[in-house]
């Protein structure tokens, strides 16, 4: 180190190092009690859900076996042959024109339920955001409401869903927007609570009421921020609608499970591929406008 | 001695500064005035590397620092320390980290990096902060949070921490311009102290002529881009400004004010929020 020392240590020196020491100390003394407690937590966590070494080293080459009986059997010499012929690109995605309209309608699911769930979870942001909330009883509704939306799994509303409404798209629908709103709801507020107060302050200043505030002293500062929430939103969404099918709630899903169900190995790869094909086209198209919304945000400040 | 050859930077169709040529001499403290636009930020910033020049050479001790890349780069950073307008201190953590900042670069290697990471400076490099921040009378607010501190205070950290890179030159940009009068004070006695004390070159841009003619040994007028006074406090009279600027001083001052108004800048703070992308 070529820290050089100009003379010999001050009495202000000495007394900032061993405050510092002090400081030090009570941090670190801190850190490791917590650092104690989580260890503690992660052991009883790895007991209780029996997560042993043991475990982990006899499924893991099972997981590879699966893999390899899923893997179709392809060869090169008929590659590009039509359907009928064993070992083509064409028999293992036969059905193709079922599963991609299938993940059409995955999609579309997970648009609706993205647009309506984020719909009600901008309702309810507000009200929910410690900063903005009208009163302390409205804010407590609206953050257990919201938890409750997000907690319950989708595939458990979609279950009810299916339960009431029948086996289709429209349950795994209702689902999706349950739990988007619950979801998107929270980290609204959470951009809402971080939203600088001053232009709020100006709002109220003029003699503008709650919804004035809303609408002219945050809104504005937060709508970039919503808007890529609410995009990221719609990636998850589309890998979460891809399941709904499990439970008869809409989507490729359904078709998923049956083929898994039937060990119809190869139509499980076919269809995992085009699952991943399609998510990845998704975010990619989704990241891009995100990106775009993100740096327009910056350029007008 | 750093010279400035030919200095040229456009944005787009905006010529920002205009073919400047300045020779500073070590150990001077010079000002740098003009209005709003006039180039004087970006003219700073061209020094530091900050912003990459359109045309010319920056030379100092008669080394060329216009294309250093990587490792060289920061060194020559690190040579000179940079001052901001709204501090650029870390508001979350506290003031003696801010401070060690300055030490970051002085850490070789890759083990110097990991430590560094972990805040782990050692004992002569905290005495070497806190003497720093003793100096400006800040020893007591060392383990406080930067953003408790008030903006004289704040400002006077950043110097602590410009003074842990032990650079050779000092560049202000609009120091004071966020202050009160009496902070704004202190600061400039505390960029005043190291120019005499320490024998750093100081490089400021100021907005108020009588600052810049009480604190500098030099004054540097810019008007659209170009250098259109270089000489002492002294020459640089009322009559010459209103020559320069075709205002006279107050209205100069006033115009100036502009510039620095914080309203009318973009907002500096990052806002929080948004983890994703």
């Amino acid at each position: 180190m070529d820290t050089a020392l100009p003379g010999p240590a001050s009495a202000a020196v000495l007394r900032g190092e061993s405050d510092f020491q002090a400081a030090r100390r009570h941090r670190r003394r801190a850190s490791l009690l917590w650092l104690v407690i989580l260890a503690l937590c992660l052991l009883l966590a790895a007991r209780l859900s029996e997560m042993t070494p043991q475990a982990l080293a006899d499924g893991v080459p099972r997981i590879g076996e699966y893999f390899w009986r899923i893997l179709p059997t392809l060869r090169w010499e008929v590659l590009f042959a039509n359907w009928e012929t064993d070992g083509s690109l064409a028999a293992w995605f036969y059905r193709l024109d079922k599963w991609a309209w299938l993940i059409f309608e995955t999609s579309q699911m997970a648009l609706l339920g993205t647009f309506f769930g984020t719909l009600i979870a901008f309702c309810l942001c507000f009200a929910a955001a410690r900063n903005l909330a009208p009163t302390p009883w409205v804010f407590h509704l609206a953050r257990r409401f919201l938890e409750f939306c997000r907690t319950v799994p989708e595939i458990v509303f979609a279950l009810i869903f299916v339960w009431a409404f029948g086996i289709g798209p429209l349950a795994g629908i209702l689902a999706i927007i349950i739990h988007t709103a619950g979801a998107n709801g929270k980290l609204f507020a959470e951009v809402v609570e971080n939203a600088e107060t001053s232009a709020m302050e100006g709002v109220r200043a003029a003699g503008g009421n709650w919804f004035h505030r809303v609408r002219f002293g945050v809104l504005p500062q937060v709508a970039p921020n919503f808007l890529s929430y609410a995009l990221l939103r719609f990636e998850i969404n589309v890998r979460g609608a891809s399941v709904l099918g499990f439970v008869g709630a809409g989507g490729i899903g359904e078709e998923l499970y049956h083929v898994i169900s039937f060990n119809y190995y190869e139509e499980i790869s076919a269809i995992v591929v085009l699952i991943i094909l399609s998510v990845a086209m998704i975010d990619l198209v989704s990241e891009r406008l995100r990106h775009g919304l993100m740096a327009g945000g910056a350029a007008r400040g | 001695m750093l010279e400035l050859q030919g200095l040229t930077r456009r944005f787009g169709a905006v010529t920002a500064v205009n073919d400047v040529n300045l020779s500073i001499p070590d150990g001077q403290m010079v000002g740098v005035i003009g209005r709003s636009g006039a180039g004087k930020s970006t003219l700073l910033r061209m020094i530091n590397r900050l912003t990459e020049p359109s045309e010319g050479r920056i030379q100092y001790g008669g080394r060329d620092v216009t294309g250093l890349r990587g490792g060289e780069l920061r060194r020559w950073r690190t040579d000179c320390a940079m001052i901001f307008q709204q501090f650029n201190l870390v508001q979350r953590l506290d003031v003696l980290t801010n401070v060690l900042v300055g030490r970051l670069n002085h850490r070789p290697g890759l083990m110097g990096t990991v430590t560094s990471l972990f805040k782990m400076f050692t004992a002569a490099e905290r005495a070497m902060a806190i003497q720093a921040l003793d100096r400006f009378d800040l020893a007591e607010v060392a383990l406080q949070r930067a953003d408790t501190l008030s903006g004289g205070q704040q400002q006077r950290v950043a110097i602590c921490r410009a003074l842990l890179q032990q650079p050779r030159l000092i560049l202000a940009d609009e120091p004071i311009a966020s202050l009160d009068p009496r902070n704004a004070k202190t600061v400039m006695d505390a960029l005043r102290q190291v120019n005499r004390e320490d024998g750093l070159t100081v490089l400021t841009n100021l907005h108020h002529l009588n600052t810049a003619r009480q604190y500098c040994d030099r004054i540097v007028a810019m008007q659209a881009g170009r250098v259109m006074f270089d000489g002492t406090p002294a020459e640089l009279t009322s009559a010459r400004v209103q020559e320069i600027y075709g205002v006279t001083e107050d209205e100069f001052e006033e115009q100036a004010q502009e510039a620095v108004n914080p309203a009318a800048r973009p907002p500096l703070r990052t806002k929080p929020g948004l983890a994703v992308a």
